[in-house]
Parts: C-alpha cells; sequence; structure tokens
C-alpha cells in the first residue's frame, strides 16, 4: 500500500499533539451513512467474552512465570520529608528476602523533570523509598515492615490555597505555582461583555479529589531471556511503555517487548511507563529471575494518580433576550506533589456556548499529595458541573427554560479555532433527551414546589469532547488459505471492546463473517503501531486502518479469483461474500474459495490511518438529562433515571457501547454523590485508602439508563465513521445530577460531592 | 541466563548506569543464576492442606497464613479468581465455597478443608460454558472483565439458592461485588434473564 507523510495534529486528552505521520496515498472510500452494513453498526457480544467469562483471560495480574520473583514497594509514611539513612538488615536476614533497593543502588534515573526513581526527598505519603523483592508476595510484604527508616519530616501543605500562600512550604524549586502563572485564554472583552450584560450571576463552585479506582491494581511482571527483555504490563499504553523503557534502560527497541492482552480497567491512570516497571525491569536483569510488582490497594490510592479537586470561580452574563455576553473563569487545583497531570478544567467554558467574551485562568498548584494524572475527560466533569450550574442560575434570572436558553447560545463552530465542526448533533440530543425524560411535563417550573418530604426534579447538563483520534495508526490484515483472516493493531483492548469492532470493521469489509476473524492487539513484538487508549481516540484512530488494510487485502485477494476463474481481475466486481463477472454475474467465486487459492501464500496488508480533514474540528457532543429524588428529612439524594443522548458519528458496537456509556454514567454518579478522598490535615494523610471508606457505586445506586445515540456516521472525520465514546459518558452526569437536585428542592449545592450532609446544610437544616 | 551475547550483557548493563555499589549493597542476599531452595521461606512452619477445588483433590503444603485466594491462584494456578482488594471489600474473589459465595481473601486455605470449593474455572464444562457465563457474554455484562468472574460465582451462589430472584433480590445479592467499569445494569439483565427462565 503505498503511503505518504504528513503534519498531523489532533487532540488528545485536550492537548493538541502534532506529529508527523505516515498516511496512505489513497484513501478508503468512506462508509456512506446510507450503506447499508452487515456487521458493523451491529450489536456482537465480545469476540473475546468467552475468555473474560471462562477465567481464561490472561491480565498483567495473572502472569506466573517460572522462578519469579515478587516486589514491593516501600512508600513514604510522611507528607514530606527527607530519608535520611535506610537500614535493610533486618529485611535482608528474613527467610525469603531475596534484595533490596534503594536510592543508594539503584541508578538516579531521572522521573518527573527535577526527581528521581528513588528520590531522597519525599514529597508525599505513597513517594517510592525502597524496593523489596522475595521468593513470595507474603514474604516481600512482610519484609517491608522490616525496612528501618530515618526520615527527617518537612513541613507540608496539603491545601491548594495555602500552598499558594507566602511562606508556604515549597515542595520543587520552581515553587508551588505550576510554571510561576496561571493558565490564561482569552477571545473579546469580558469586562465590556459584562457591562452589556443585563444579568450577570457570580458564584464559587468546588469538587473533590476522585480516583480512578480500576480494579486491576498496576501490575507488570518483567523477563529477561538473554538481552530480550519481555514485560507484561496493565497499560492504556503498549506502545508507550515501550519506547519510555528503552529510552530510560538505553536498550534498542528491537529488544523491548510490551505485553499486554487484557487489561483490568485503568481510566487514565496507565497512561504511561511506571516506576515499577523499570525497577521490575532493573531487578530482574540482576537477579537472573523474573520478577512481579504488584501495588497493595492502598498504594494505588496513594500514588497512582486521581482527578484534582477544583475551586472554580464563575461569572457569567446575559443579555434579557437570553444571548451570553460574557464568560469568565478562575480556577485553582492541585497537580499532587510532581508534575504528572494539571488541574485544568475550562475546555467547556471556551468551547461549549456561542460567547464572543470568553476569559478562563487556570492555575495548578504544587501539594504534598499524591500526583493527579489524567482521569477520563481530564477537567470536563468538574468545568461542566461549575458551568452547567452557573448557567441554570442564569436560567432562571432571566425566566428561561435552561433547554431554551442553551438553544439560545448554540455554538455553530469552534470558536477557539474558529472554524466548522465535521459533525454536531447536540440540537437533535437536547431534542432527544428532553423527549425521553419528560422535560416539559416532569420539571418542577417553580424548584422545590414539589409537596411532601421526598421531592423528585429533573436537570440537564451538556457535554463536549475530541475523539477523533489520527494517524499514525497502523493494523495489518492477513487473509491465508482457508480463508481465516487475522486482524493486528498495536493499540490494546482496555474494555471498551475495541478488539470486537475491530473484528466487525474487517468482517464487514471483506464480507466474511465475524468468527472468521482473529484479532490480536496489545503485543510490541506482533502488532504494528496503535495509539495509546487515551482521549476516547482508540476506535477512530484504528478502525480506519483497519478499513484501509482489508480493502487493500481483498484487492489483492481479487487476483487469485480471476485466475481461478480464468479472467482479467479488472473484469471482477465484488459483493459481499463473492468476486464476480462484472460482464455475467452468475459467474462468481467465493471469498473462500478465492482463499484456498493462495496454499502457502499469505495476503499481509499493512493499512495507515489517514489524515484527519484539514480546518475542521472533530468533536463528540451531547446532553444528559437527570431525574433524581431527593429525601430532604436525610439529605440523601437517589438518581432514579439518567436519559443520554449523544452525538458520535457512527457507534460501531451498540451492545458494547451501551455498555460503556452506562458505565461512564455510573462512575459520573459516584462523583456526584459518593466518592471522595479524605485527608487528614494534621499529619498530611489519606485517611480512606481501601474499596470501603472510598465509596465507588455499587449495583444499589444504578439509576435508569437511555442511552441515545443521535448521530449519522461522521465520515467527514473519518472513513468508518465512528468518534470516542468511552470520556463523553462521564462528563455531563454530576451536572445534570446537581441541577436536578436543585430542581427538586430549590436551593442549590455548589461543591461535590451532595452528600446527605451538604443536602441539609443547603436546606439549612444540617 | 546467558550474559553478554553480544548486545546488552547483565553486567555491561549495570555498569551503564555507573552503579558500582549495586552489588556491594545486596551482594550478601543475591545468589545469581542459583536455584536457590536455601532463600524459601522456612519448611518448618508449613502445613499440610487438603483442598477439594472443582471437584479435584489437592495436597499442598502451605504457610499458615495462605488465604484461599493465594492457594487457588499461586498453587493450583487457576488465575481465574483475582485479588482487588485484598480485605473483604470488593468481592472480586469472590468463590463458591459448598454452592455459598465467599470472598476468597477473607478465608484461609486451612479453613477451607473439608468445602467443595467451585472456582470460575470449574463452572465450565468440557469448554461449554454455564449459562450463566453464557448470559454475562450475550448481555455485555463486563467491560474490562476483572471483576466478571467474581461477579459470575456471586450470581451463580446467588442462583442456586434462589433460582428466580425479583430485581431487589438480584441488587442486594449483588451488591458486594464492586464493578468500577460499573456494567451493572448488564450485570442485571443478564441475571434477570436467568431469572426469567427459571420462572418458566
Amino acid at each position: 500500500m503505498a503511503k505518504k507523510l504528513v503534519r498531523s495534529v489532533w487532540d488528545f486528552e485536550n492537548e493538541w499533539v502534532e506529529t508527523v505521520a505516515e498516511v496512505p496515498e489513497r484513501l478508503p472510500e468512506p462508509w456512506a451513512p446510507d450503506r447499508p452494513l452487515r456487521v458493523a453498526g451491529q450489536k456482537y457480544p465480545r469476540v473475546d467474552g468467552y475468555q473474560r467469562v471462562s477465567g481464561d483471560a490472561r491480565y498483567a495480574f495473572d502472569i506466573q512465570l517460572p522462578r519469579m520473583l515478587h516486589g514491593k514497594i516501600l512508600r513514604s509514611p510522611l507528607p514530606h520529608a527527607r530519608v535520611k539513612q535506610i537500614r535493610a538488615e533486618k529485611a535482608l536476614a528474613l527467610p525469603g528476602v531475596v534484595a533490596v533497593f534503594t536510592h543508594e543502588n539503584i541508578p538516579p534515573i531521572p522521573w518527573y523533570g527535577d526527581s528521581f526513581l528513588f528520590d531522597p526527598h519525599v514529597r508525599y505519603e505513597g513517594d517510592e523509598v525502597a524496593l523489596v523483592v522475595a521468593e513470595s508476595e507474603a514474604v516481600a510484604e512482610e519484609a517491608l515492615g522490616l525496612i528501618e527508616v530515618d526520615y527527617e519530616p518537612l513541613p507540608f501543605v496539603i491545601d491548594p490555597e495555602e500552598a499558594l500562600a507566602a511562606g508556604a512550604p515549597k515542595l520543587h524549586d520552581e515553587g508551588n505555582l505550576w510554571n510561576g502563572r496561571p493558565n490564561v485564554y482569552e477571545r473579546g472583552d469580558v469586562e465590556k461583555g459584562f457591562q452589556e450584560a443585563d444579568v450577570v450571576v457570580e458564584d464559587t463552585f468546588r469538587t473533590q479529589v476522585v480516583h480512578h479506582a480500576q480494579l486491576e491494581v498496576h501490575v507488570c511482571v518483567a523477563d529477561w531471556e538473554g538481552d530480550q527483555l519481555t514485560v507484561y504490563e496493565t497499560t492504556q499504553a503498549t506502545f508507550s511503555v515501550q519506547r519510555s523503557l528503552a529510552s530510560i534502560l538505553k536498550l534498542p527497541l528491537n529488544k523491548v517487548r510490551v505485553v499486554n492482552y487484557f487489561m483490568g480497567g485503568g481510566f487514565g491512570s496507565k497512561l504511561g511507563l511506571e516506576k515499577q516497571t523499570v525497577l521490575a525491569a532493573l531487578a530482574a536483569k540482576q537477579l537472573g529471575r523474573p520478577v512481579r510488582i504488584a501495588n497493595p490497594r492502598k498504594d494505588e490510592f496513594l500514588a497512582m494518580g486521581n482527578r484534582p479537586s477544583s475551586i472554580q470561580k464563575l461569572k457569567v452574563g446575559a443579555k434579557r433576550d437570553g444571548t451570553l455576553t460574557a464568560i469568565s473563569l478562575w480556577s485553582l487545583g492541585p497537580g499532587g506533589a510532581y508534575r504528572s497531570a494539571g488541574a485544568e478544567l475550562g475546555t467547556p467554558v471556551r468551547e461549549i456556548y456561542k460567547c464572543p467574551n470568553v476569559r478562563t485562568e487556570e492555575s495548578t498548584v504544587y501539594i504534598n499529595a499524591g500526583p493527579a494524572r489524567p482521569k477520563r475527560a481530564p477537567g470536563h466533569p468538574q468545568g461542566t458541573f461549575a458551568l452547567e450550574s452557573i448557567l441554570d442560575e442564569v436560567a432562571e434570572k432571566l425566566g428561561m427554560d435552561p433547554l431554551e436558553f442553551r438553544l439560545k447560545n448554540y455554538a455553530e463552530i469552534d470558536q477557539v479555532r474558529n472554524r466548522p465542526y465535521t459533525s454536531k448533533y447536540l440540537r437533535e440530543a437536547y431534542e432527544a433527551g428532553a423527549k425521553a425524560i419528560g422535560w416539559y411535563e416532569k420539571r418542577n417550573k417553580i424548584p422545590g414546589s414539589g409537596v411532601g418530604p421526598i421531592k423528585r426534579g429533573i436537570g440537564m447538563a451538556t457535554q463536549i469532547w475530541g475523539g477523533g483520534g489520527g494517524p499514525p495508526a497502523y493494523a495489518t490484515v492477513e487473509i491465508v488459505s482457508d480463508g481465516s483472516v487475522i486482524v493486528r493493531s498495536g493499540s490494546q483492548d482496555i474494555g471498551g471492546g475495541t478488539r470486537t469492532i475491530v473484528a466487525q470493521v474487517a468482517a464487514e469489509e471483506l464480507g466474511i463473517p465475524m468468527d472468521r476473524v482473529t484479532v490480536i492487539m496489545g503485543d510490541t513484538a506482533l502488532c504494528p503501531y496503535g495509539p495509546t487508549s487515551g482521549g476516547s481516540v482508540t476506535a477512530a484512530s484504528i478502525t480506519p486502518a483497519v478499513l484501509a488494510a482489508a480493502v487493500e487485502a481483498r484487492e489483492q485477494l481479487k487476483g487469485y479469483a480471476a485466475s481461478a476463474l480464468n479472467v482479467p481481475a479488472d473484469q471482477l466486481a465484488w459483493e459481499p461474500g463473492r468476486f464476480f463477472l462484472k460482464s455475467d454475474p452468475g459467474k462468481s467465486i467465493s471469498f473462500e474459495e478465492a482463499a484456498s487459492r493462495l496454499r502457502s501464500n499469505m495476503i499481509v496488508v499493512t493499512g495507515a490511518r489517514g489524515p484527519n480533514p484539514e480546518g475542521y474540528t472533530i468533536n463528540s457532543f451531547g446532553a444528559q438529562f437527570a431525574e433524581v429524588e431527593v429525601d430532604t428529612e436525610t439529605g440523601r439524594v437517589r438518581v432514579l433515571k439518567i436519559v443520554a443522548a449523544h452525538s458520535v458519528g457512527r457507534l460501531i458496537n451498540p451492545l458494547t457501547g451501551r455498555c460503556q456509556f452506562e458505565g461512564g454514567i455510573i462512575m459520573g454518579l459516584g462523583f456526584a454523590l459518593l466518592e471522595n478522598r479524605w485527608m487528614d490535615p494534621n499529619v498530611g494523610r489519606m485517611i480512606n485508602t481501601n474499596l470501603h471508606d472510598y465509596r465507588v457505586p455499587t449495583m444499589m445506586e444504578i439509576p435508569e439508563i437511555e442511552v441515545i445515540i443521535v448521530s449519522e456516521p461522521d465520515t467527514k472525520a473519518n472513513p468508518v465513521g465512528g468518534i470516542g465514546i468511552g470520556e463523553p459518558a462521564i462528563i455531563p452526569t454530576a451536572a445534570a445530577i446537581a441541577n436536578a437536585v436543585y430542581n427538586a428542592i430549590g436551593v442549590r449545592v455548589r461543591e461535590l460531592p451532595i452528600t446527605p450532609y451538604r443536602v441539609l446544610e443547603a436546606l439549612g437544616k444540617a | 541466563m546467558a550474559e553478554g551475547k553480544g548486545g546488552v550483557s547483565r553486567r555491561g548493563f549495570l555498569k551503564g548506569f555507573g552503579t558500582g555499589v549495586v552489588g556491594a549493597a545486596v551482594a550478601a542476599k543475591v545468589r545469581l543464576g542459583e536455584a536457590a531452595p536455601q532463600t524459601s521461606p522456612g519448611w518448618d512452619g508449613k502445613v499440610p492442606v487438603v483442598l477439594r477445588v472443582n471437584g479435584k483433590e489437592y495436597r499442598l503444603l502451605l504457610e499458615p497464613r495462605t488465604t484461599l485466594v493465594r492457594a487457588i491462584r499461586e498453587h493450583l494456578g487457576l488465575t481465574g479468581t483475582k485479588v482487588v482488594c485484598d480485605r473483604g471489600e470488593c468481592g472480586g474473589c469472590t468463590v463458591l465455597m459448598d454452592n455459598k459465595p465467599v470472598y476468597s481473601c477473607q478465608v484461609l486455605a486451612v479453613e477451607a478443608q473439608g468445602h467443595e470449593i467451585t472456582t470460575i474455572e470449574g463452572l465450565v464444562q468440557a469448554e461449554e460454558l454455564d449459562p450463566i457465563q453464557k448470559a454475562f457474554v450475550e448481555h455485555d455484562a463486563m467491560q474490562c472483565g476483572f471483576c466478571t468472574p467474581g461477579q459470575i460465582m456471586a450470581a451463580k451462589g446467588l442462583l442456586l439458592k434462589n433460582p428466580s430472584p425479583t430485581r431487589e433480590e438480584i441488587l442486594r445479592g449483588m451488591s458486594g461485588n464492586l464493578c468500577r467499569c460499573a456494567a451493572y445494569p448488564g450485570i442485571l439483565r443478564a441475571v434477570e434473564s436467568l431469572a426469567k427462565k427459571a420462572q418458566g
């Protein structure tokens, strides 16, 4: 397949990534919206469903190799300290302990910019201090308690506002404010905008720190065979881990293999190389045996990421007819102890609604707590909560229906980049969602006017996200002589059902049944490059590459069909299942028969993902509507129903797609009502480092959920027409619930989570 | 492990970092490439344990502190059962003990003696999935799948006790099993489909 190089700029987790990408010379013909599809767009159970329900699926957590050792990481119990001395003698004397590694015997590999793999300056409870390697996990755990560390405690700060105060303990030379200044965006003139407004509302909103709490802990197994390193890793970024690891260990890329066939959840916490993976590789190399390091659950809370909290001061101005004149946002959030992910959240303010005058000023600070990581739509659920709450306040002041107010300020183009969208069916989402929830019938015209102590309310919120993906991304399609097909792509199936949609796209284009396709993903040694699964980019990045490879592979098979029929290839046409003679459609040969002519030949085609269209922004949009019930005596909020109406191009598998939407919504419900990191301000330590006190939703909390896809396939974005759905699902849920709570009780809770106490407080009953 | 067949050798590799101190600091305990029975945890403390798992009897020598889930995973190699919290909060390690769901991280292997243990692998008969496993696939009651074995065992235990539970009984029966992907609606549909079948 002929390819060329292009400059490619695309949206990954709100950051515009620029790369030089290899793309095909000729793009496959897009699957037009009116083209009938047999397999893609249909409900298919997961192709790896058997493995997942039988216990056969082998996760990195399950890898057991002969002579494998177990590592455990000793972490700082203090939020800020200097390690003066580490004495490992007692640990080393425990039968079964093989080695202890510390900053004294591990190379000073740079990490987080100005720190190291093991840094004697520890900056949060959970910072890595030492590694014990032992014959069993139990012995390694026991040995952790036998390592004696002398710490010199340092003053600490865990509150973002206090971190900015003069004289606050400093974590890094640059000071606590990242880059020494906020991120500022400005269009138009907000002061002028506020002067032109008939109504101005100003409020402060707060959101909490929440955790990924994915069920498979961070785990890796490192295994050397000679100079060849294989790492079994639970990751959303198989290729990125390989590259970073090779670079740090100064190994050629072809000596490092990263394997990740099944992966037990990430939600953004597994987007790159981990310290423990480097440690496992170093320890395994030195000890001459495979080394596995699995975190205990507690460490996941302390050290493996979180969605940062936020303080958001919002000001919105509008004219009497509902036209927005200005929005300004000031925000502050903690990045944690190191530079891993920032606390920015201004995209919804800048992009969802049409507004000529917008200013956002976003700050991230260091505090002595676990580093933030991207978590499912970084910035968006918290930013959307504040924006959508205050817009409802403005609408009420104007005496407008909140939906009508939003439609009045509908953005036809991307105002930040001043260009059109490839597709946007948000109006349709509003309409479908409003109908399904009963917006005009059920919503309290006067908030809080329901009778009795248990009150119901309806609220809604809007979502914007990227997920258009882009090149480079590759897939190979191989056709062998029995007509079966192997598809390989270097991305990974992190639970979204990527293997299944890849099989669907290949089966569709090749005109064969799903069970004739095997998909191999998540192995750098077996697959061509595929992107990191973050930013909801996987589907939109790799399915067009699969399509390109399948089209070309079928074209090559046509040659074998032609020789079998003894006609020139250009006289043959294709329909699903067979090649036929254009002049005599009765004369044909099936896919399988044509493939049988391959004998020991193979058709192997590598397809590349094409470039994104010039001059367009690719976004998903959506609106969620919530119906809640609030017990005004106990303060308890119950979510009765969520309607999720989204514009995401083509949904390639409505069965797995529904599951992903439902899951995102329920995680959003946890953010709205339940989840919260509790810190003890006196000692700077986290209190609820377990799945009992850190409350994630259980089956008891699930509402009725209705998912409606309102979009047509977006073939302007890519030839398959799909846009990612993983993150859009969670974004507007908390905001819609918060607005519904207001509609139920008539007082607004401006801080998440909306706990019974906060509800009672808002009602003046606490 | 062979050293220095061209490319990166173990020694050269460590030297590359200028870390002569590594060997010195840990040399006392490091026995490169040696089989190391002498570093194994004391044989003395181990106790014989007889487990019946998926209809088969296994005779093991285990440290008394070994939990049932570790015995199943690490000593029998049945890795379908997962460890998620290791303290009885999430249900990820659910197995059946005499047909009742238990958190196998909260049961010591020695306590499980004399009981019939069924793991996720034990539901599969000659590659044929159990109806509850099939229902999970059909209703897409999973995403990442890491909690799925535990969910299925909890559902199996519920259905063994009550073949046609109501929606409320399913929610309660399954509420001890966390799913962070929150495939709960699918799980509910899967279990309900069997409850309805049982009602005829």
